[in-house]
C-alpha cells in the first residue's frame, strides 16, 4: 500500500471527475470531517472505508447536497461548484444512494411511484400515466435483475421489507447515468444474488466510464469490485491504496490497531442443555413444518436467503408472530407468547432486522433507547431512576465501543453503525436465556462485529443460547458454532462448524456454489 | 495527502458551534416564558387592577377548565395521537352533571362520579375506534365528538337544565345545583380556588408521570416508534387506550368546572373549549423547548392565554381583537418550536394509525 501524498492515485492520468480539497464538516461542536483532498477518477470504483463513525456518510452527504455546510471546495469537471442540495448536485452529475433505506422512500406513494421519484419531483410531466409509470418502474428494477409484478409495483412503499426499500432506491439511483454514483452501504440489507447482481451493473458502469464511491464493511465485495481503497479515520483520510489490495495494512489504517481479516474459531463448542425447541412450525403458508433444537452452551448461526423464512423464525421467536402451526418450548415447558413483551418476560429478547423502522425512537437518547425494555428494572415503585438508566447505556456504550459524545446523544446524531452497536448492546444487556438476533451484524465494522460474536460466545458459554440469523456466509462463519442453513423454510443443512467446509454451506445455501469468496485472507 | 495538525481551526469552529448551539437553545427554551412575563410585567405596570392577589387568582381560575382540556389533548398527544372530542366531551359532563342533580335528585358528589364514569367510557369509545377498529384518530374523534353532542341533546332534550326548571310534564324538576357542586368552582382551600388548586394539582400529577415514571416514559415510546415499542416490550394498545381514557377523564374535569361556574346546564357550553385546549397543547409542545407534549408547557400556554385575554380587557381592548392576539401568541410559539428550534419536534398530531 502507498500512503501517497499526492492526491492522485499513480499511473491514474484521467482528470477527476469531481475533487475534493480541503473539505471540512461539523456538527455542532463535533468536528466530523477535517480537511479532506480526493479525487474521483472516471471509470474507476473507488472504495470507502473506515470504522463507524469514521465520517463516511458525512463526506457523502456533503458531496451529493444532502449537507451543503461543508467548508472547503469541491470541483465537478475542474470547476468549481456549490453544492447546495441534492438537486444541485444531481444536475452536476452526482447521485447518491444513502445508508438510511427508510429516508430514501416516500410512504404513501406506490412503489412504482419512488422507483420514479425523481420524475415526480422534476417539473416536467404533470399529468402521470399508471400504465406508463408501471413500465418505467419495471425497466428500471429490470436492471437489477428484478421481475416484480404490478400488484407489487402498485402498493404502497411504506410496507417494503428493508431489503426491497434499498432495491427500490438502487434501482432509482440507477435509472440516470450520473458522472459520479455514490452507494453508502447498499448491500448491507441485499443477499449475495442481489448484491452480485448489482456488482454486475456496477462493472458495466464502469466500464461506461462512470466513477463510483462504493461504502461497504464487507471487504470480499471490495476485493471483488473495487479499484482503489480510501480509509478515513476519525474524519481524516489516512489512505489510499491501489490494487492489489494489503488487508492487514487498510484494517490498521481503519481500526488504528492490527487486526486479522478473517478469524478462524479457535473452539468450536458443542451445546448442552436444550434451551428452545421448535416443533412443527411451518413459518409460511406453504412451507413444511419446521422442527429446530436450539441449545445452550452454542451459538447457532442461521443461514437462508430472503424468504426462507429467517426473520419470520426469528419472529416466532420474539413473539412477534404467532406461529401458524406446531408448538415450542422454552427450558422444557411450553412457550406461547402473545406478544414481545411475554417473551422478554421469558427470558428471549429479538433484535428485529430493521433498526430504523424496529427499534430506533426518533429524538430518543442513547440512554432512553436502551432503557425501553427495562423500564420495570430502572425504575421504584413506578418511579424512574436515572442512575440506572445511565449506568446501563454507559454500560452498553463502553461494551460495544460506541463512538458518540455522551450518553445523552441523541440516536439520530449516531452514524448508522452505533446506532446498530446501541441496538444491539441494548438487548444483550438483559442477560437473556435465549438471544435471537435478526442481522445483528448489518452496518457494523470489523471491530464491532468481533465485539458482538465475542459477546454471543461469552453469553453461550454461560449456559445461554445465542441465535444469530445472516444471509452471510462469512458473517455466520465466523460467528457460530453450529450451522443451520434455512432454504424455503426447512432446514437444508444443521452441523457444528468444524464438520462443514464453506462449499458445503453455500452449496446447501443457494444450490450450488457460484460466489467467489467474500473474504480474502 | 495533507494532514490538518489536530485542534488548530477546528478549536474554533467548536467554541463557535458550541455557543451559536447554546443561544439557540436558549432562545427556544426560555423565550415563551419570557414573553409571558414580559407580558404581566407590562399589564402589572400599567394596570393597577392587574397586580392584585385577587386577579392572579381570577386568571388562573378563569383558564383552568380550557387548560385541564388542553392537558387531555397534551396526554392523547404522547402516543402520537389527537382527541377532537375533547369540547363535546366537557359540554356533555356539564350537561349530565345539570341533569343529574336537577333532573335525578342527586347530590354533587353522584353527579360528579356519573359524569367522570361518562368521560371515562367516552375516552373508552375513542380507544376501541382508533386501537381496535383502526380508524385514524381525526376521523374517529371526530365522529365521537358528534355522536356525544347528539347523544348529550337527546338526554336533556335539546334544553338548557337549570334549578327547578319545568320538565316536559308540567312539573317543575325536583332537584337543583347543589352546594357541594358548587364548591367546585366557589369554594377556596386556604386562599386559592378550587378550580386553581385542581389545575395545579392535574398538572403536577400529569408532569410527574410522564417525566418521572415508568408509564409515562412509555406513552412517549409508543408516541415516537409504536413497533419499535412493542417490540421493546411496551403493550402499545393498553397505553394508547390509556392515554385516550386519561383524556377523556380530563375533558369531563374541564365539563365539572364549567358547570359549577355556570351553575346550570348550558348546552352550548363547551363549544369554544376545543380549539382553546388545542391551543393551548400545541403551543405545550414548544415551550420550554422539549419538542415535545407536557404538562408544564401545557399549563404555561393556558397562563399566558389567561394573561392576555385578561390583560387586553382591563387595557380596554374590545372581545372581538383577542382572538387575534391568541392567533399571534400561537404563531410565535410554533415559530420557536418550528423554525427557531434545531431539535427535531416529534409531535406530528393527529397522522397515526397502527
Ligand atoms: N446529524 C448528526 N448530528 C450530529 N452528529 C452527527 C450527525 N450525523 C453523524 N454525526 C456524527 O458524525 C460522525 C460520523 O458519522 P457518519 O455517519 O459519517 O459515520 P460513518 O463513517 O458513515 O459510520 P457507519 O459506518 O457507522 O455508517 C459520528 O461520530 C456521528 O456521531
Ligand atoms: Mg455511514
Amino acid at each position: 500500500m502507498t500512503h501517497d501524498s499526492t492526491a492522485l492515485l499513480e499511473g491514474d492520468d484521467r482528470a477527476p471527475v469531481v475533487s475534493l480539497r480541503g473539505v471540512s464538516l461539523s456538527y455542532g461542536s463535533n468536528v466530523v470531517l477535517r480537511d479532506v483532498d480526493l479525487d474521483f477518477a472516471p471509470g474507476r470504483i473507488t472504495a470507502l472505508l473506515g470504522a463507524n463513525g469514521a465520517g463516511k456518510s458525512t463526506l457523502i452527504k456533503a458531496l451529493s447536497g444532502a449537507n451543503p455546510r461543508y467548508a472547503g471546495s469541491i470541483s465537478v469537471a475542474g470547476t468549481e461548484v456549490a453544492l447546495t442540495s441534492p438537486t444541485v448536485a444531481r444536475l452536476h452529475g452526482i447521485s447518491a444512494v444513502h445508508q438510511k433505506v427508510a429516508d430514501g422512500i416516500v410512504p404513501g406513494l406506490t412503489v412504482a411511484e419512488n422507483v420514479l421519484l425523481d420524475n415526480l419531483a422534476g417539473a416536467r410531466g404533470v399529468m402521470r400515466s399508471r400504465r406508463r409509470d408501471l413500465a418505467a418502474a419495471r425497466r428500471a428494477l429490470a436492471l437489477l435483475g428484478l421481475d416484480w409484478s404490478d400488484r407489487v409495483l402498485s402498493q404502497d412503499a411504506r410496507d417494503l421489507r428493508i431489503s426491497d426499500a434499498q432495491l427500490v432506491t438502487l434501482a432509482r439511483a440507477l435509472r440516470h447515468t450520473p458522472r459520479l454514483l455514490i452507494l453508502d452501504e447498499p448491500t448491507s440489507a441485499l443477499t449475495s444474488a442481489e448484491a452480485d447482481r448489482l456488482f454486475d451493473v456496477l462493472r458495466a458502469l464502469r466500464a461506461d466510464g462512470l466513477a463510483i464511491v462504493y461504502v461497504s464493511h464487507r471487504f470480499g465485495e471490495i476485493e471483488a469490485l473495487a479499484d482503489s481503497v480510501v480509509v478515513l479515520r476519525d474524519g481524516t483520510v489516512q489512505s489510499h491504496s491501489p490494487r492489489p489490495f494489503e488487508w492487514n495494512g487498510i484494517l490498521h489504517d481503519m481500526l488504528g490497531r492490527a487486526t486479522e481479516l478473517a478469524q478462524k474459531r479457535e473452539h468450536v463448542h458443542r451445546g448442552g442443555t436444550v434451551v428452545a425447541e421448535v416443533q412443527g412450525v411451518p413459518l409460511f403458508p406453504e412451507a413444511r413444518p419446521l422442527s429446530l433444537t436450539i441449545r445452550g452452551g452454542e451459538v447457532l448461526g442461521v443461514l437462508g436467503l430472503i424468504g426462507a423464512g429467517k426473520s419470520e423464525l426469528a419472529e416466532v421467536l420474539g413473539g412477534l408472530a404467532r406461529p401458524a402451526g406446531g408448538s415450542l418450548t422454552l427450558n422444557g415447558a411450553p412457550y406461547a407468547p402473545r406478544r414481545p413483551g411475554d417473551a422478554i418476560a421469558a427470558g428471549v429478547v429479538l433484535v428485529p432486522e430493521d433498526r430504523q423502522r424496529q427499534a430506533i425512537l426518533p429524538g430518543w437518547s442513547i440512554t432512553q433507547t436502551v432503557s425501553v425494555p427495562f423500564l420495570t428494572e430502572s425504575s421504584r415503585w413506578g418511579t424512574l431512576r436515572r442512575d440506572l438508566e445511565t449506568d446501563r447505556a454507559a454500560a452498553v456504550v463502553a461494551d460495544l465501543e460506541v463512538v458518540t459524545e455522551s450518553v445523552q446523544t441523541s440516536t439520530d446524531d449516531l452514524s448508522g453503525g452505533n446506532q446498530q452497536k446501541v441496538i444491539v448492546g441494548r438487548w444483550l444487556s438483559a442477560n437473556p436465556r435465549l438471544a435471537v438476533l435478526d442481522e445483528p451484524f448489518r452496518g457494523v465494522d470489523i471491530a464491532a462485529r468481533r465485539g458482538i460474536g465475542a459477546h454471543l460466545n461469552t453469553l453461550a458459554q454461560s449456559g445461554n443460547a445465542a441465535v444469530v440469523f445472516s444471509s452471510d456466509v462469512d458473517e455466520i462463519l465466523e460467528v457460530s458454532d453450529r450451522i443451520v442453513v434455512l432454504v424455503a423454510g426447512e432446514v437444508a443443512l444443521d452441523g457444528y462448524a468444524d464438520t462443514l467446509d464453506r462449499a458445503t454451506i453455500v452449496t446447501a445455501f443457494i444450490g450450488a456454489d457460484t460466489t467467489p469468496e467474500r473474504t480474502t485472507a | 495527502m495533507s494532514r490538518t495538525p489536530p485542534g488548530n481551526t477546528t478549536v474554533v469552529d467548536r467554541i463557535r458551534g458550541g455557543a451559536l448551539d447554546t443561544v439557540s437553545a436558549g432562545i427556544v427554551r426560555w423565550g415563551f416564558v419570557a414573553v409571558t412575563v414580559l407580558l404581566i410585567g407590562f399589564f402589572a405596570l400599567t394596570e393597577p387592577n392587574f397586580r392584585t392577589a385577587d386577579n392572579m387568582f381570577g386568571m388562573l381560575k378563569f383558564i383552568a377548565p380550557t387548560a385541564i382540556a388542553g392537558l387531555g389533548v397534551m396526554l392523547a398527544m404522547t402516543v402520537g395521537g389527537i382527541d377532537l372530542s375533547v369540547g363535546a366531551s366537557a359540554g356533555f359532563a356539564v350537561s349530565i352533571a345539570a341533569w343529574t342533580m336537577v333532573v335525578g335528585n342527586q347530590v354533587g358528589g353522584v353527579a360528579v362520579g356519573v359524569v367522570l364514569v361518562g368521560g371515562a367510557l367516552i375516552g373508552a369509545l375513542n380507544a376501541l375506534l382508533i386501537v381496535v377498529a383502526r380508524i385514524p384518530d381525526l376521523l374517529a374523534t371526530l365522529t365521537t365528538m358528534f355522536v356525544i353532542v347528539g347523544l348529550k341533546l337527546l338526554i336533556v332534550d335539546g334544553k338548557s337544565i337549570s334549578s327547578q326548571m319545568t320538565l316536559a310534564d308540567g312539573s317543575s324538576a325536583p332537584g337543583r345545583f347543589t352546594p357541594d357542586f358548587l364548591w367546585l368552582d366557589r369554594g377556596n382551600i386556604g386562599p386559592v380556588p378550587v378550580p386553581v388548586v385542581i389545575f395545579i394539582a392535574l398538572t403536577v400529577l400529569l408532569w410527574f408521570v410522564l417525566e418521572r415514571t415508568k408509564w409515562g416514559r412509555a406513552l412517549y415510546a409508543v408516541g415516537a416508534n409504536a413497533e419499535a415499542a412493542r417490540l421493546a416490550g411496551i403493550r402499545v394498545l393498553l397505553y394508547r387506550t390509556a392515554a385516550y381514557v386519561g383524556c377523556g377523564l380530563l375533558a369531563s374535569v374541564a365539563g365539572l368546572l364549567l358547570a359549577a361556574r355556570i351553575g346550570q346546564g348550558d348546552v352550548s357550553a363547551g363549544n369554544s373549549l376545543l380549539l382553546d385546549a388545542m391551543a393551548v397543547s400545541l403551543v405545550g409542545v414548544s415551550v420550554l423547548g422539549m419538542g415535545r407534549p407536557n404538562a408544564w408547557g401545557t399549563a404555561l400556554g393556558a397562563v399566558l392565554i389567561a394573561v392576555m385575554v385578561t390583560g387586553f380587557t382591563m387595557i380596554g381592548l374590545p372581545y372581538y381583537a383577542q382572538d387575534f392576539g391568541k392567533g399571534i401568541v400561537l404563531l410565535v410559539a410554533l415559530l420557536f418550536s418550528f423554525t427557531f428550534s434545531r431539535k427535531r419536534t416529534v409531535v406530528v398530531a393527529g397522522s397515526m394509525t397502527n
